[in-house]
């Protein structure tokens, strides 16, 4: 059952790391902003997952708080984004 | 490779299962993002990404570590909690972002912003 999980957690390493090629492939040929700054949350999230699934794969507790962290940034900096594209700037 | 790979079976099998799961509802919402035509279909992909394909992965991530522990490890919930509060906010706040842009740029063909329905004063 152990080469099971270990095959599985290839498999989700190859998956995630595909997808985030795919949403490279959408942010550099975008045709408008917020289709790059979509393409943009959407690597933070496969960022966030590739984190998770590297700790089950080292099995230590040190990537959750990366997850984490990752999440956090990746909120904060996508509504900014956003905000920016709403109105031209972010603290008014 | 494998830090703690003496788990038992059943956990292994369950956390196997969810973690492909996840990642192939991953790969589809970032197929979705790159294939489908226009902005206001391309929104659709990164939900399940965010959604099913994370849940799938905490949730494996939660069995491996309860597991492999031998006691309960349930703070990815506040990841998945995270997610879900915030995944509706930068999705709205992007949307609106877009069809305000689009309104702004006299793109009056496109998704949502298609016919009559909204229209900006002054506009024939």
């Amino acid at each position: 059952m152990a080469t099971l999980l270990d095959l599985s957690i290839t498999y989700a390493l190859a998956c995630v790391l595909a997808a985030m090629l795919l949403c490279t492939v959408r942010l550099l040929k975008g045709p408008s902003a917020h289709d790059r700054v979509l393409a943009l949350d959407t690597l933070w999230m496969c960022g966030m997952l590739l984190a998770l699934v590297l700790g089950i794969r080292s099995g230590s507790q040190i990537c959750f708080e990366v997850a984490m962290l990752i999440a956090l940034v990746g909120f904060v900096s996508t509504v900014a984004m956003a905000k920016f594209l709403m109105r031209g700037e972010i603290i008014e | 490779m494998n830090g703690a790979a003496d788990i038992p079976s059943w956990a292994a099998l369950a956390a196997a299962l969810l973690l492909a799961l996840g990642a192939t509802i991953v790969l589809i919402g970032a197929l979705g993002l790159l294939r489908l035509r226009t902005f206001y279909q391309r929104i659709h992909g990164p939900a399940i990404t965010i959604t099913l394909g994370a849940g799938g992965v905490l949730l494996a991530s939660m069995v491996y570590f309860t597991a492999a522990q031998s006691r309960l490890v349930v703070h990815e919930l506040i990841i998945a909690g995270f997610l879900l509060a915030t995944a509706p906010v930068v999705s709205m706040l992007i949307m609106r972002a877009a069809v305000y842009r689009d309104l702004r740029a006299r793109k009056g063909e496109s998704g949502a912003t298609a016919g009559k329905v909204y229209s900006i004063t002054g506009e024939e």
